[in-house]
């Protein structure tokens, strides 16, 4: 059966850069406004899903050629990693850090080592959770 | 640290380089470590101590501290040093054809876990890695995983050293209760606090549960024999140097702690020497040459922990120039040690490459190798006759004061010993005995008599040259250390010594002068001759006593009671999950209902925290009142709903109003959560909808529908009951106080996230972990169930 899903598939496409735009938004706003590694995550997660869903894997695949299992093991790898690595400064386990730096163009921002841990969790949010649904919905 | 992250390497080095040995990589690892090591040897032998601490959880007190002092030097010299040659061994008995990226992964791990054990200051972090070594060599045993065999023994080895694990963690948690430290150090710097605790005791014994079960102690001891199943280096690595060890450190580590107390001289000496007796006793009777090796491992084992159970009768007796004689034990116990990696791992090799060249272990097949195999044939002389204790290799020198040290100790007046202390000298002698003739079952049976060639699997010939170099590293420190033994026992011994009698003031005196010719001939030595003529004797007629093994009935060993509990419990276990397991999904939530109604309305009620305050309430407002009704009306929709779509978007109006909630409430990560959460949620059900069966008129009694709106009912009310009485809850101090300083603290401004990012972040951690594995878990689940033509490799 053939599908006529041209409106679809044009509104996907302009939605989902806004669902992007509002996911990465999401992720950096977290620290001193609602949003962050989790809620991010879910967000850019659920516009990758609209994407499958919209085209078929293949296409998809072409366009982001990742594995999000292993973007599941990265996330994990890094959210442990940086927990792990406070101890090589000398510091108690998941000890976190954060300053003031001045970035050229950016001109002065707060960056903060809870920035990394976070990513960690939005990588493994967004690896398992399109996991999750590719191997659903592959299961015909 | 170092082994971990080579481990964590491997993989990306097996793939760039696929045809040079994995090994020559692994084996730069322990090299550097015992370079390193060794380095600090002058300094630690003039008394130094090294401690480094990375804060882990500070709150609870539990640091990394890794303590380098002279016992943690001799054990960490042994897992880098053996690890080396060992490595450097199995570059040559294992084919490329492996999967060797495993193989060293597993390896690597373990020795970082080993060195863990013997270097951390913490009861808590030696626990860690402790049974860090359980898992690791769990995984090295069931190498070859493809045998039922090998599957076998690691699961032996595994649920023996773990349960005593356990048994030793509930002794440092008493340890830790006593005396409000988990540091060794502070323990020892602490002692009459922990000495007089009623706890003290308990400890004890636990901690040397786990000691016992991990250096296979009798009756712990099946779980070695059939580690066997591991590939000969692996063999060689645990048993000469590492695995088995860990109990021997434990109890020398904590003989400043517990020893001097009765109990612990008893316990540790009556059951070394058992061990020593039994392990001896049974080698005889084995075939195989690595089973007889194991069970000599034992042996000496149950010697060296004998050892240290003497020693510490010192420390019962404090300082004075008499009760030094009796430190000789724990001075001959470390000696041994040191010689007994040395020779055992020379034997271990030796055996592999019999294995490896002639194609069978059993010295039923076996003989007449000496001629075809000369540089092997010296390996095993030179190990045995170690082992045996015979002059001039190192064994004799240890076993001469394992000797002394059980003569001396009969003079002792404490712990009833004028009437008991006999049995020390009188069992080692005997089991000495036995020593004597399985050493020579190696050497004769293998090396000597008449060659079967139609009964080997392979033509014998020599072995490669690259595989005998680590037999001979270690054969020819066994010949130095008989000749210089006092370069060891100063640089090496002597500050182990000093760390395992630190209240005695000099470790100088603790150390003796090792000589191999005392100038007289005193009792040891008679009993050497003893040992030598009634052990040519009792070889010389084997034929005639050896059926004597087959009056011990098969039934009643160690082994078969180990294989009845773990049958019996399988069967039980499976007849008990059968039953619960019925595959009916309203099944499983009943028992999570079940439980989480005793539990939490249980507490609820025995607590008595049920007081809820209407008056302090705030004023409800109306749009409240209505998305109150709208989820009720949702909630009890659903319960008429005979369609499963009518179902999924009733959920996701419920959904949606929670969210709706969250906002009135002004929880904005709580709700956009929600809504996201809510949205992917009804999309997949969407998505998995079309592989759902219809909704089933369900035809049950009421009985049943009656139970179950009743369940429904207790846990909405649990719910609901809990919610209230959160409110007033003050049986705990409320951690708000601690989010109050969010800004300042952590440097976020939005509450939530720093409390997920910076003050709960280990949950946040472990989430991310669990998420992951559930993901995993779904992916194998659908992945699993395509290939079902294969699903069952597990039960060939």
């Amino acid at each position: 059966m053939k599908v006529n899903d041209v409106i679809l598939k044009t509104v996907v496409r302009m939605v989902v850069f806004i669902v992007f735009t509002l996911g990465m938004y999401l992720f950096f706003a977290g620290h001193n406004a609602p949003g962050g590694g989790f809620i991010g995550g879910l967000v850019l997660g659920s516009g990758i899903v609209l994407l499958y869903l919209t085209y078929d894997i293949e296409t998809v695949h072409k366009g982001m050629p990742f594995d999000f299992k292993k973007v599941a093991a990265l996330g994990v790898l890094l959210a442990t990693g940086t927990a792990i690595g406070s101890l090589f400064f000398n510091a108690p386990f998941l000890t976190q850090t954060d300053g003031y730096f001045n970035i050229p163009i950016l001109g002065e921002k707060h960056l903060s080592t809870v920035t990394l841990f976070e990513a960690g969790v939005a990588l493994t949010v967004i690896g398992t959770l399109v996991t999750i649904i590719l191997s659903i919905s592959e299961d015909e | 640290m170092l082994p971990f992250i080579a481990a964590a390497l491997i993989p990306f080095i097996y793939r760039r380089f696929k045809n040079v040995h994995l090994g020559w990589f692994v084996l730069v690892v322990p090299a550097v470590l015992f370079t390193l090591l060794a380095s600090y040897i002058p300094r630690v032998a003039n008394g130094e101590t090294f401690v480094k601490t990375y804060e882990w959880i500070p709150t609870f007190g539990i640091n990394i501290t890794t303590y380098l002092d002279g016992l943690s030097m001799i054990f960490s010299l042994l897992i880098t040093g053996v690890g080396s040659l060992v490595i450097l061994y199995s570059i040559f008995y294992l084919s490329t054809k492996e999967s060797l990226h495993h193989f060293y992964c597993y390896l690597l791990l373990f020795m970082g876990a080993m060195l863990g054990v013997v270097l951390s200051d913490n009861l808590m972090v030696l626990y860690v890695f402790w049974e860090l070594t359980s898992v690791s060599s769990f995984l090295l045993i069931a190498f070859w995983h493809h045998r039922k065999a090998s599957r076998a023994g690691a699961r032996k080895a595994m649920i023996i050293t773990v349960s005593g694990g356990v048994a030793m963690l509930a002794g440092f948690l008493m340890l830790y209760v006593a005396s409000g430290t988990f540091s060794i150090r502070e323990i020892i710097a602490n002692l009459e606090v922990v000495q007089a605790s009623a706890l003290f005791v308990p400890a004890m014994l636990l901690v040397l549960l786990g000691a016992f079960t991990k250096s296979a102690q009798f009756p712990f001891h099946i779980w070695l024999p059939d580690a066997m199943e591991a590939p000969t280096p692996v063999s060689a690595y645990l048993h000469s140097a590492t695995m088995v060890k860990a109990g021997i450190y434990l109890v020398a580590r904590t003989t400043p702690i517990f020893g001097g107390h009765e109990i612990w001289f008893w316990t540790v000496s009556g059951v070394g020497i058992l061990t020593l007796f039994w392990g001896s006793f049974n080698a005889v009777r084995q075939y195989d040459l690595k089973a007889l090796l194991a069970y000599s491992t034992i042996s000496q084992l149950g010697l060296i922990m004998s050892l240290f159970g003497l020693g510490s009768a010192a420390l019962h007796l404090g300082y004075s120039t008499s009760s030094v004689i009796y430190t000789q034990a724990t001075f001959a116990a470390l000696f041994h040690l040191i010689n007994h990696s040395t020779f055992k791992g020379a034997l271990f090799m030796m055996v592999g490459i019999v294995d490896h060249e002639v194609g069978t272990r059993d010295i039923r097949r076996l003989g007449g190798l000496m001629a075809l195999m000369p540089f092997t044939f010296t390996i095993a002389v030179i190990g045995s006759f170690s082992m045996a204790g015979l002059p001039p290799f190192n064994g004799f020198l240890s076993k001469e004061m394992f000797f002394a040290a059980t003569v001396n100790i009969m003079q002792l007046n404490i712990f009833s010993l004028n009437n008991f202390g006999l049995i020390f000298p009188v069992v080692a002698w005997i089991a000495s005995i036995f020593t004597f003739i399985y050493c020579a079952i190696i050497v004769m049976r293998t090396f000597f008599g008449k060659i079967q060639p139609d009964r080997l699997e392979k033509p014998p010939h020599e072995a490669p040259f690259g595989m005998l170099i680590s037999p001979y590293i270690l054969i020819s420190f066994i010949v130095g250390i008989f000749i210089f033994p006092n370069v060891l026992g100063h640089y090496i011994l002597q500050p182990a010594m000093a760390s395992i009698y630190p209240m005695f003031p000099s470790s100088e005196e603790l150390t003796p002068h090792i000589a191999a010719w005392h100038g007289s001939i005193n009792t040891e030595l008679w009993m050497t001759f003893g040992v030598i003529a009634l052990g040519t004797l009792l070889y010389l007629s084997l034929k005639k006593w050896r059926p004597m093994y087959q009056i011990f009935p098969q039934k009643y060993t160690f082994n078969a009671i180990y294989e009845r509990i773990i049958g019996s419990g399988e069967s039980y276990s499976s007849r008990i999950t059968n039953r619960y397991m019925n595959g009916h999904l309203s099944y499983y939530f009943i028992y999570i209902y079940v439980f989480f109604i005793a539990i939490l309305a249980g507490y609820a009620v025995y607590a008595d925290v049920l007081n809820w305050d209407p008056s302090k309430d705030s004023a409800i407002e109306s749009y409240e009142l209505i998305l109150a009704f709208v989820m009720v009306f949702a909630a009890g929709a659903i319960l008429f709903a005979k369609q499963r779509i009518t179902v999924v978007l009733l959920n996701g109006v419920l959904g949606y109003s929670v969210a709706f909630f969250f906002v009135v409430f002004r929880a904005p990560d709580l709700a956009l959560t929600q809504l996201v959460v809510e949205s992917i949620t009804t999309a997949l059900f969407l998505l998995a909808f079309k592989f759902l069966p219809k909704i089933q008129p369900e035809k049950v009694s009421n009985t049943i529908k009656i139970t179950k709106a009743m369940m429904s009912i207790a846990v909405g009310a649990t719910v609901t009951l809990i919610g209230l009485a959160v409110m007033n809850y003050d049986k705990f101090e409320p951690i708000s106080a601690y989010f109050e300083d969010a800004y300042n603290l952590a440097g976020g401004k939005n509450i939530v996230n720093t409390i997920l990012g910076d003050f709960r972040a280990f949950d946040t951690m472990l989430e991310v972990v669990v998420l992951f594995i559930a993901g995993l878990g779904v992916y194998t689940l659908i992945k699993l169930k395509a290939k079902k033509g294969d699903a069952d490799v597990e039960s060939k």
